[in-house]
């Protein structure tokens, strides 16, 4: 009897879990199209009487300048994977495939830089964006990150897995040892590194805690700090264009991940078996 | 030497320099924007240093006693410890239950398995300001569903004694499907011919199976989600900044938060230095218990 009931049982809880989790995704939505008589009405509906979807979308994009702030956090995004990219990938090799004196050293100062979570930093760093004069520029949101220690762990621990003969080869061939990390381990590295790319992506867009501090100029601000900014501004009055201006945000990390599922559990679980 | 270092580095000395030259550019990184500044913070703890001044003076422990007298700092602390106290069970109790059932179902999984990731891939600023709606005192979700269900409600980020929970609340929900992929790649990992050992036995019941197969066989996973999730957990900042400033009442004030605003608003810098050390030993202090929790396991075999 149990075991009848039980799948029913099963979808039901589920169902309940997953409704509650989508929750605030539905409730952005709907009060992202709503006018602001509709949103304090007692009754939750839905989908609106009087649709407001132009009205708030077009008033997120006025208030606050948030096509900039999305254009930001692409470009903020971008340069820190490319730069995480074309540092790890080097490095990540040396550590896997090449044999020398300081190998284990190096490795031992990646796995003790693991250990420190992204916020210790902050005030060395920001004293020395300072001395710079560089603070509040897109340098100083993007410095901090372009070395990720995490990558060049994944990226060696997946770099291991190449066969020393395609390496030997490519040697005969007359290949560089740079040339073999670009022509030879990045190709076969592309489904780990498009993980990483997945994370990296994730960490960086929404990043709050660092572009928060080193940041205060308007038209530097990524996406989380935009949002924060209206926020502020808006002292709650106007729901709509907030939450509008919050899909906005939220949406092309959201398509994304529809998109390439696999690819960013896969990131997430690499990140946690060792 | 030169002999007996070719011996152990076969490579030679080309490959020894290529290997440095491909190092180097992710090393110097690593030590300008990690490692250093992590020497330089317990360093600068130690003196009574401001951003602007022009004399670094060394004060020992002063920092660290004037933390010891500063209730602001016991209550952040104290805030802290109760987030993660409360977060971390609830997440990894809810995360192992949706992967429990995620891989028990036939149909929708991937549904399922999309819906409780869904918040991990959000952004956390944009949802918090969602919530903040969800908690409203009259027409929010959450008092809503308490007053169909006949319960007592109140305006929970504005009321001192469930701010805090109800920050937890979000923190469960953004980290919950974290939990469940990681426990999911663990279930995986389980034998599926210790389940069929366990049916010849003739003991096959859904609980027999949890309690003998894959509660053990998950050890190792728990004890890592554990420690991920407390490891976020303590990292609390971006819901506390945006709904809450630590208010009411201080009541939210939590480590990062407090860092934040004795290092760069106030700008003790080196005070604020101190509140980071605090926060990097309790987040090592993870790690190491984790490590070694780990490790005894696996002595036991």
């Amino acid at each position: 009897m149990v075991d009848r009931l039980g799948p029913l049982f099963r979808h039901a809880v589920l169902l309940l879990g997953a409704a509650v989790m989508l929750a605030p995704f539905v409730l952005m939505l709907s009060l992202s199209v709503k006018p602001a008589a509709e949103i304090f009405a007692p009754q939750f509906r839905l989908l609106p009487e009087q649709w407001s979807a132009w009205e708030n979308y077009s008033a997120a994009f006025t208030k606050v300048p948030l096509a900039r702030f999305l254009m930001n956090g692409f470009i903020v995004t971008f340069c820190i994977f490319a730069a995480q990219a074309v540092t790890a990938l080097p490095m990540a090799y040396a550590l896997a495939k090449l044999r020398w004196r300081g190998r284990d050293t190096v490795f031992g100062l990646v796995l003790l830089a693991l250990l420190v979570p992204p916020q210790v930093p902050a005030i060395p760093l920001y004293i020395g964006l300072w001395q710079l004069g560089l603070l509040d520029t897109y340098a100083a949101i993007i410095l901090p990150s372009t070395v990720s220690v995490f990558g060049i762990f994944l990226m060696r621990q997946f770099f291991r897995t190449v066969p020393n003969d395609l390496i030997a080869a490519a040697r005969m061939d007359g290949l560089s040892e740079l040339g073999i990390v670009w022509r030879i381990m990045l190709p076969t590295a592309a489904p780990a590194l498009a993980a990483f790319g997945c994370l990296s992506f994730i960490w960086n867009w929404n990043e709050f805690f660092w572009p928060y501090i080193a940041v205060q100029s308007e038209h530097l601000m990524t996406p989380p700090l935009g949002i924060a900014f209206f926020s502020d501004t808006e002292s709650g009055t106007s729901w709509g264009p907030l939450m509008a201006a919050a899909t906005v945000t939220t949406a092309p990390l959201a398509l994304a991940f529809l998109l390439a599922q696999r690819a960013f559990v896969r990131g997430v679980t690499m990140s946690g078996v060792k | 030497m030169a002999e007996a270092r070719a011996g152990k580095w076969p490579g030679g000395r080309a490959e020894a320099l290529a290997a440095w030259a491909l190092a180097l550019p992710a090393l110097i990184l690593m030590i300008l924007m990690l490692l250093g500044p992590v020497v330089a913070v317990l360093l600068l703890s130690f003196t009574g240093w401001s951003l602007g001044d022009a004399e670094m003076e060394w004060i020992g422990l002063g920092n660290y006693e004037q933390l010891a007298a500063d209730p602001v700092f016991w209550t952040s602390l104290r805030n802290t410890l109760i987030y993660v106290g409360v977060s971390v069970p609830a997440t990894v109790g809810l995360g192992l239950g949706a992967a429990l059932l995620v891989e028990s179902v036939g149909r929708f999984r991937s549904f399922y398995r999309a819906a409780y990731f869904l918040p991990v891939a959000s952004t956390l600023l944009a949802m918090a300001l969602v919530w903040e709606f969800m908690f409203h005192p009259t027409v929010g979700f959450v008092n809503q569903a308490l007053r169909t269900l006949g319960l007592p409600v109140t305006d929970w980020l504005n009321n001192p004694d469930v701010a805090l929970l109800a920050i937890a609340v979000i923190g469960v929900w953004q980290n919950l499907g974290l939990a469940m992929v990681l426990f999911v790649a663990g279930l995986q990992g389980v034998p599926k011919d210790l389940y069929e050992a366990l049916a010849l036995d003739g003991a096959d019941g859904a609980w027999e199976r949890f309690r003998r197969v894959t509660w053990p066989m998950l050890g190792p996973a728990l004890v890592f989600v554990v420690a991920i999730t407390a490891i976020r957990s303590f990292q609390v900042f971006d819901t506390v900044a945006v709904l809450t400033e630590g208010g009411p009442n201080k009541s939210t004030e939590v480590l990062l938060y407090t860092m934040v605003q004795e290092g760069f608003r106030f700008l003790r810098t080196a005070y604020g230095a101190a509140i980071t050390v605090v926060f990097l030993v309790f987040t090592l202090a993870i790690t190491v218990a984790q490590t070694v929790i780990l490790d005894r396991r696996a002595h036991y075999g």
